[in-house]
């Protein structure tokens, strides 16, 4: 079963003094993630990403279509005890400590009063909050308010938990332990959605990714798939300080690192390419196939969309 | 169901607490004290009339000033800065939030009078040295202030649904004039003929009246209350503030939270 | 519970109870009849209220002349016997505010007539017109409003002639002023110059109460004028003749009077078995004085509804 099957959901805006004109924030989107991924939904800044997440966190109300989470429609109260949300840039009550906040979400998720306690402690430490007893968090930073923020939707242990950008305001090292967190969702079994436009990190955690761009889907699939494209280029790596003559003649696009030489030859070149080191004797490192980025994938996409004639938002 | 609800309500009741709210009582009894001393010196047989006056209509304004920006505070503000979308996202309902919320606020502001009724009899015993059967009345007036804070707090849930907090804050404020002069209002809805008529008797029954709360000169001439007066007061805040949290309701549920 | 039966529940529990508040306000009228303005009149200091109010005694001032014209209104409407109240609603009225002269003329037409068509209290009246007077030098209404109360309510003649001439050189006075200041030293008592103040009264005043209540009088002097005439054309019969005229139409035969007589609403004049003319319906004409049938009490309503 799927953990998130999106139907057909769009979500138009009436904008305007009068509301007559017409924004669209979302096409009708098809999307399935499937149980225990780590799907990444990425897309430049209003692309649509939070407008999504919005509707399926029943905050917005979708012009049309709908959508199933957990086998259950997402407009159903009890779905929402087996999800955990975080929004972009949360803020919370200024006046709680996070203890205190957590306690209180923790009510309001239905956890039992004795677990109360010992959860909220656990997952402070999880998301690596230590000695913030008593301390309102009107005083926290931002990395430490979207450390509490992450803590706040892992905290009932649901089986699904959305995120929006969740490294943002974290500095490298928060950013790393996020990932780790994330992966170590994944092996309890957890399904992770979350939404980003840094792509280094899709890159790094993600089993698939969706890319949208203006309210619409532009390419699904996992990273693999989408970045193997049909460029087939191939890098060659082999020990040496100088470029031989007949690895030119196959207009490779060399670089000398110390005693080591890479060049990018095309995929259908690669069997010229070993014979002429054989012959050379040259000592082959490494052979290997280049992946476009992922960036480069999303940039093309981005582009493409962009030139085509008559697309209207 | 109810669960959540009395979280929601405690939750709001600490916010509310820590965001020194209950600051004010400290103002409150400076002025208190200090009309009671004044008084006592002045001493012209009007000592216990002037303090009960001045007592009873500063826990009133105190009150509705709190009762509208925290009730503001505690609702606009909560979906301008989004932490209402992580309360959401759990297995909340819309209509809980409103419901809860709305006992957070009464809660702050029952505690915030019991504290104020302290002071103001506090006053009164030092300027009269003793009490006598007629303060009970006291009691009454303040019980009929807190009903009036119950209407306020209710409109004031039920414009921030949709309003941003400052014009949420300047509609309750108004409408608390104008409930005040509710009475009014209806003697010039008689007046008026047509279209008019209908319109300004359509207003004066929906503004909430507060004519029948204002005691205070009546019990400070020690004037008794009818205890159908009470019934109806009782009843009216009852139907009032349901009839705007119905609406908050309504309104909330059917918003997209952008 | 999904959204949309929520939202269901919500729209009727806020039509319910807002029909419910409806209902009890209703009734709560009659629990507290005037409760708020004898409250209101527990701060009868002006002083203090003007300043409590903060500088916006104007408005005070309209809020207490709104409920004053309403006491009165709904006070009449009920055929009250007293409006103890009508006197301090008038004067914090024009305290808070000198300058509203329709107080005073309120005043002028209802403080001073005895009950139950008013309080009952001319000499407050007298105060609050020379108040009025006080405060707005410029206004020759105000002396009018003042002779009207010394001629109509106090009979006082020469006072009343003293107000209108006052009045009169008022640099654009009515130029009614002078010539009722000559009618007091002559005529005063008579039809005339009654019919001349109501007159006055009723060209001169915007407030629907107060020309009503003008409009009534003028009907009554004309029923008092009428029966006058036709009794004594009675007692011109009876000399004539030696007994009373047998009806109407033999008297107005007789005395060669134009017409059958009407009353101001088209209905006949009666002669009774006793030779006493009467008006048809007595409580047509409040403030009549004659054409009554004996041991009859009037009711102070009014009748004549301008449009």
């Amino acid at each position: 079963m799927p953990a998130i099957e999106i139907l057909g959901l769009e979500k138009t805006y009436r904008v305007g003094f009068w509301r007559k004109r017409q924004k669209c924030a979302l096409r009708p989107l098809h999307l399935q993630v499937e149980d225990g991924e780590i799907f990444g939904f990425l897309g430049p800044n209003g692309a649509g990403k939070t407008t999504t997440l919005k509707l399926l966190m029943g905050l917005v109300f979708p012009t049309s279509g709908w959508a199933r989470i957990l086998g259950k429609e997402w407009t159903d109260p009890e779905v929402k005890a087996q999800i955990g949300f975080l929004p972009e840039q949360p803020y919370f009550y200024d006046h709680l400590t996070a203890h205190e906040l957590l306690n209180y979400y923790a009510q309001l998720s239905g956890v039992p009063p004795k677990e109360r306690s010992r959860r909220v402690d656990r997952t402070l430490q999880r998301v690596g909050l230590k000695d913030v007893h008593g301390v309102q968090l009107r005083k926290f930073s931002k990395g430490m308010l979207q450390r509490v923020g992450i803590a706040q939707a892992i905290l009932h242990e649901p089986k699904l938990v959305f995120f929006d950008e969740p490294m943002s305001g974290l500095d490298p090292i928060g950013r790393r332990e996020v990932r780790d967190l994330m992966e170590q969702l994944k092996q309890e079994g957890k399904t992770v959605f979350f939404s980003t436009h840094i792509l280094s990190d899709a890159e790094a955690l993600c089993d698939r990714v969706a890319i949208i761009h203006k309210g619409e889907l532009r390419g699904v699939g996992a990273i693999a798939d989408l970045t193997s494209s049909v460029q087939g280029k191939v890098e060659i790596v082999w020990q040496s300080t100088q470029v031989p003559a007949s690895m030119k003649a196959l207009g490779a696009d060399c670089h000398i690192t110390g005693d080591t030489v890479r060049a990018i030859i095309d995929e259908n070149q690669q069997d010229a390419a070993i014979d002429a080191l054989r012959r050379e004797r040259l000592r082959l490192i490494a052979l290997t196939p280049v992946r476009t980025s992922l960036e480069a994938y999303f940039v093309e996409k981005l582009q493409r969309a962009e030139t085509s004639a008559g697309r209207t938002v | 169901m109810r669960a959540r609800v009395a979280h929601i309500a405690s939750n709001t009741f600490r916010e509310a607490v820590r965001d020194r709210v209950l600051y004010n009582l400290i103002a409150f009894a400076g002025l208190l004290s200090g009309a009671a001393i004044l008084v006592g010196q002045i001493s012209v047989d009007i000592e216990k009339l002037v303090v009960i006056n001045l007592g009873l209509t500063a826990v009133s304004l105190f009150g509705i000033v709190i009762a509208i920006f925290i009730g503001i505070g505690l609702v606009s503000k909560e979906i301008e800065k989004r932490t209402l979308y992580t309360v959401l996202s759990r297995p909340v309902r819309r209509w809980e939030f409103i419901v809860g919320k709305f006992f957070g606020l009464a809660g702050t502001l029952v505690v915030n009078t019991f504290f104020m009724a302290i002071g103001v009899f506090a006053a009164l015993f030092y300027v009269s040295h003793k009490f006598v059967r007629a303060d009970g009345l006291i009691l009454v007036a303040l019980y009929f202030i807190v009903l009036e804070f119950l209407i306020i707090c209710s409109l004031a849930l039920l414009f921030s649904s949709f309003s941003s907090p400052l014009l949420s804050a300047v509609f309750a404020f108004s409408l608390f004039v104008i409930g005040s002069f509710a009475e009014d209002l209806r003697g010039f809805a008689g007046m008026a003929h047509g279209i008019t008529r209908w319109l300004v008797t359509g207003a004066a029954y929906l503004v909430p009246n507060f004519s029948a709360f204002n005691i205070v000169s009546s019990i400070a001439h020690e004037q008794p209350v009818a205890a159908q007066l009470i019934l109806h007061n009782t009843l009216y805040a009852l139907f009032y503030a349901a009839m705007a949290l119905s609406g908050a309701v309504l309104i909330f549920e059917n918003r997209n939270l952008k | 519970m999904n959204r949309r039966k929520t939202s269901w529940v919500a729209a009727a529990c806020l039509l319910g109870s807002l029909v419910a508040s409806a209902i009890l306000l209703h009734h709560s009228d009659k629990i507290r009849p005037q409760s708020t303005l004898r409250e209101v009149l527990y701060i009868n200091s002006p002083q203090f209220l003007k300043r409590a109010c903060l500088g916006y005694s104007g408005l005070l001032a309209d809020i207490y002349w709104t409920r004053a014209v309403q006491y009165f209104g709904s006070r009449h409407h009920d055929e009250a016997k007293s409006y103890d109240l009508l006197a301090p609603l008038l004067e914090l009225t024009t305290q808070l505010d000198p300058h509203l002269i329709v107080a005073y003329e309120f005043g002028a037409s209802f403080l001073a007539p005895p009950a139950p068509s008013g309080a009952g209290q001319p000499d407050r009246a007298i105060q609050l017109m020379e108040y009025g007077i006080k405060n707005n030098r410029d206004d020759w209404k105000l002396y009018y409003d003042l002779g009207f109360v010394y001629y109509m309510n106090l009979k006082d003649y020469p006072k009343a002639a003293d107000a209108f001439e006052r009045g009169s050189m008022i640099p654009n006075a009515h130029p009614f002023m002078r010539v009722l200041a000559a009618q007091m030293a002559q005529h005063a008592g008579e039809f005339d110059t009654a019919r001349m103040l109501w007159s006055a009264t009723y060209q001169n005043s915007q407030d629907k109460q107060i020309r009503t209540n003008a409009v009534e009088h003028l009907r009554a002097l004309r029923v008092d004028e009428t029966v006058t005439q036709l009794q004594q054309a009675v007692t011109r019969f009876g000399g004539r003749t030696g007994r009373l005229p047998a009806s109407m139409s033999e008297l107005v035969t007789a005395e060669d009077l134009p017409h059958v007589p009407v009353d101001p609403d088209g209905h006949p004049y009666k002669l009774t078995a006793e030779g006493r003319v009467e008006v048809r319906v007595p409580d047509d004409f409040p403030f009549a004085t004659k054409g009554l049938p004996p041991g009859y009490t009037p009711i102070p309503k009014f009748h004549y509804h301008e449009q």
